[in-house]
C-alpha cells in the first residue's frame, strides 16, 4: 500500500489529481446559460446563509432546471462543440482514470532504446481487483506540465514504450486497456529523424498479432494515426464527448477550402462523433458521461469508463486465446465501404 | 565605289534541316537538361543528367516490375462509393476516375518477375494524391491475404500524401485493416518487400509502406509521417537541407536502401530468390 502511494505521488503530487480538475472553469460559450443559473443558485445560498432563510423552494427548480438545462446542451452539441469538449482543460486525462477507474497503479518507464516520453503513461494497474496493462496519451494540466507532456503529442520513443508494456502484458497474460486522448503523433524533426512513420506502422502490426484481450478507449481526442497507433484493439469504444478523426476540423478546413475557420463545416463533414463511428461500424460502444461532460463530475466519468470495461472484459474472458488474433483481424477487415460488381 | 562592292547572297545552310518535332524534347523538372524525350524514357523517366528520378505513373511501375505480358490485374472491379456523403466527393470521384483513367489510386495484381511469380500494387499518385480509401485499402488487404493463401512474395510501390480526409476514419482504419494481415505475412516468412517513392507521406508511410521486410526507396524521395510544410509550421523554422529523402532514411536507419529506378526490379527479383524460405530444420529426438 505504502509502496502505491508512493509511486501514485509520483504521478499526482501530493494532492490528488481528481481534487484538482473539479474546480470546472467554464471557458466554453455554449456553456454560458449555466454558468448564469450556477450563479444564482450560488447567490441564493449565499443569502440563505447570512440572512438565515429558508430557500429550499426556491432553489429546487432552479436546480432541476439546471440539470435538465446541462442535459438539453449536451444532447444538443454540434460536432465541433464536441471537439471543444474533447479538448476541455478540465476534462479528466489518463492519469485521472488511472486515479479513479483503476487501483495499484505502478508507472513503467522508457522504451529501453532512447528514452522516456511523458507524452504516453503506462504501467501495470488493478481493474476491479484483476491485474491489467493501462497505456494511455498524457496531456499537461498547466503549461510547465504541458511542455514536459508535450500537450500529449508523442515522440516515436512513446509508442515503442507502448509497445514494450503491451509485450509484457502478453508474457503475462494480463488484458491491455488502452486510454486514447492526443491531437496527433508530434510532427518535429527529433520525431521524423527517429522513425514517427515506423514506430506507428509497427504498433499496428504488432498490436494486431498480440495474444491477449486488448481495450482501447478515446477519452478526449482521438487524433488520426496517433491515436490509431494505441488503439488497434479488440474493442474499441469512445466516450460520448470525444472524437476521432483522420484530421483535425481546422486541419481540414485549411486543405480543402484554404480556410481554417470553415472548421464548422469540416467537423459536421468528417463524421467524429462517438454516435456517428458507431454508426459506421468503427466503433463498438459509447461510454455515457455526466450530464454535463467528462469534466463536470470526473468521478461518474470514472464510474461509467468502469461499467463499460467490465462488460467488455467480461465478454473478451469468454475468447479463448488463440482466437483473439485471427477474431481482431476479422473486425477490421470489415471496415471500409466500396462497391463490387 | 561599285569595285569593292560585294554581291551578298543569302546565307543558307548547304545542310538538310534536321526535322525534329517540339514534342520530342523533355526537360528535367530539376536541372533543366534539355533532351530527346526517347532518351528519358529509355532511361524510365531519370534525368541522364542529374539523375533526377521524375514521377511515373503505377502501370510504368508495374511495366518495370514484373515480366512481359505476365501482369494478370486483379480486383479491379473494386470501387469508390461516397461513404459520408463528403461534400463533393462524389463529383471528384467521377472527375479524377475520367481524367486518371484508373477506379481508385491503386493497382493491384499478379505476375512474374524473372520468372519468380509476385503480387504487386502499385499506388497511382495522379489519383488524389494517392490518398489511401477504403478501396484501396481493400485491395492491398486482398493482394496480401492472396500472398498469404498462395504464399508468393508481395511488392508495393506507394506513392500517397497519406489518408484520404473524405472518407474520414473509414480511411484511418484502412491501416488497422491491412495490418494484421501483414503481420501473419512476417509470421509466415513471406517476403513482403516495400517500395517507397516520391511522395510517401501520413498513413501510408505509417502502414504499410513502412512494414516491409525490406522498405526500398526511390532516389530524392519525399518520405515521412508530417508533410515537411507542417513540420516548418509546428517548430517555426525551415527544415535542414535533405530532410525526410530517401537518402535521410537511409542514413537514419528507416530504410535498407536507396535504390536508382533502373536497378529497381534486378533488386527485387535477387531479394525474393535470397528470401525463398526454406524448410525449418527439424530436431530429433
Amino acid at each position: 500500500m505504502a509502496f502505491g502511494t508512493s509511486w501514485g505521488l509520483n504521478a499526482y503530487g501530493w494532492f490528488g489529481r481528481a481534487r484538482r480538475i473539479v474546480a470546472t472553469a467554464y471557458n466554453l460559450e455554449f456553456e454560458k446559460p449555466l454558468l448564469e443559473l450556477e450563479k444564482q443558485i450560488a447567490h441564493l445560498k449565499r443569502m440563505a446563509r447570512d440572512q438565515q432563510i429558508d430557500v429550499g423552494r426556491e432553489i429546487a427548480p432552479l436546480e432541476s432546471k439546471l440539470t435538465s438545462l446541462r442535459r438539453e446542451i449536451y444532447d444538443g452539441l454540434t460536432p465541433l462543440q464536441r471537439v471543444l469538449v474533447a479538448r476541455h482543460p478540465s476534462r479528466p486525462y489518463t492519469l485521472d482514470y488511472l486515479d479513479l477507474t483503476f487501483t495499484d497503479f505502478i508507472e513503467l518507464r522508457g522504451d529501453r532504446l532512447f528514452r522516456d516520453d511523458p507524452a504516453i503513461v503506462g504501467g501495470w494497474a488493478r481493474f476491479r481487483g484483476r491485474t491489467v496493462m493501462v497505456i494511455g496519451h498524457q496531456k499537461g494540466r498547466d503549461t510547465k506540465e504541458n511542455l514536459k507532456r508535450n500537450f500529449g503529442m508523442p515522440h516515436p520513443e512513446g509508442y515503442r514504450k507502448a509497445l514494450r508494456l503491451m509485450r509484457m502484458a502478453e508474457r503475462f497474460h494480463a488484458p491491455v486497456i488502452t486510454l486514447i486522448d492526443t491531437p496527433g503523433a508530434y510532427p518535429g524533426l527529433g520525431a521524423e529523424e527517429r522513425g514517427q512513420a515506423e514506430a506507428i506502422a509497427r504498433n499496428l502490426e504488432d498490436m494486431a498479432s498480440l495474444k491477449t484481450a486488448t481495450i482501447a478507449v478515446i477519452i478526449g481526442e482521438g487524433g488520426s494515426g496517433g491515436a490509431l497507433a494505441l488503439a488497434l484493439a479488440d474493442r474499441v469504444m469512445m466516450f460520448e464527448n470525444s472524437v476521432y478523426s483522420v484530421i483535425s476540423p481546422e486541419g481540414c478546413a485549411a486543405i480543402l477550402w484554404q480556410d481554417a475557420s470553415q472548421k464548422e463545416r469540416a467537423a459536421e463533414a468528417l463524421k467524429i462523433t462517438a454516435r456517428d463511428l458507431q454508426q459506421l461500424g468503427v466503433i463498438d460502444d459509447i461510454v455515457p458521461e455526466p450530464p454535463g461532460g467528462a469534466h463536470a463530475d470526473p468521478e461518474g466519468a470514472a464510474e461509467a469508463l468502469s461499467e463499460v470495461l467490465a462488460r467488455h472484459l467480461a465478454d473478451l474472458d469468454r475468447v479463448p486465446v488463440d482466437r483473439l488474433v485471427p477474431l481482431r483481424a476479422e473486425k477490421y477487415l470489415k471496415m471500409g465501404q466500396f462497391t463490387e460488381d | 565605289m561599285a569595285w569593292f562592292r560585294k554581291d551578298r547572297k543569302a546565307r543558307t545552310s548547304s545542310r538538310e534541316k534536321l526535322e525534329i518535332p517540339a514534342d520530342a524534347w523533355d526537360k528535367c523538372d530539376e536541372c533543366g537538361h534539355v533532351d530527346l524525350r526517347e532518351k528519358f524514357d529509355r532511361a524510365l523517366q531519370v534525368c541522364p543528367n542529374c539523375g533526377y528520378h521524375k514521377r511515373i505513373n503505377s502501370r510504368k511501375y508495374i511495366e518495370i516490375l514484373t515480366d512481359p505480358d505476365s501482369f494478370e490485374e486483379l480486383f479491379e472491379n473494386i470501387r469508390p462509393v461516397d461513404p459520408l456523403r463528403f461534400e463533393s466527393y462524389a463529383d471528384r470521384l467521377v472527375a479524377t476516375q475520367k481524367l486518371v483513367g484508373m477506379a481508385d489510386a491503386v493497382v493491384t495484381g499478379a505476375g512474374t518477375l524473372t520468372g519468380v511469380p509476385l503480387h504487386v500494387a502499385a499506388m497511382e499518385f495522379a489519383f488524389m494524391g494517392g490518398s489511401m480509401g477504403s478501396v484501396v485499402g481493400e485491395k492491398i488487404a486482398r493482394l496480401t491475404a492472396l500472398s498469404l493463401k498462395k504464399k508468393v512474395a508481395l511488392v508495393i510501390v506507394s506513392a500517397s500524401g497519406g489518408a484520404r480526409m473524405q472518407e474520414g476514419v473509414l480511411s484511418l482504419m484502412q491501416m488497422a485493416k491491412t495490418s494484421p494481415l501483414i503481420s501473419q505475412l512476417r509470421d509466415q516468412g513471406i517476403p513482403y518487400i516495400s517500395i517507397l517513392t516520391n511522395p510517401t507521406t501520413g498513413g501510408v508511410s505509417a502502414s504499410w509502406a513502412m512494414q516491409g521486410d525490406i522498405n526500398l526507396a526511390e532516389p530524392g524521395a519525399l518520405i515521412g509521417f508530417a508533410g515537411p510544410r507542417v513540420i516548418k509550421q509546428t517548430i517555426g523554422q525551415d527544415l535542414p537541407k535533405g530532410f525526410q529523402t530517401s537518402e535521410f532514411l537511409v542514413e537514419h536507419g528507416m530504410v535498407d536502401a536507396v535504390v536508382p529506378r533502373s536497378d529497381l526490379a534486378d533488386t527485387v527479383a535477387r531479394l525474393i530468390r535470397l528470401m525463398q524460405r526454406r524448410p525449418a530444420f527439424e530436431a530429433v529426438d
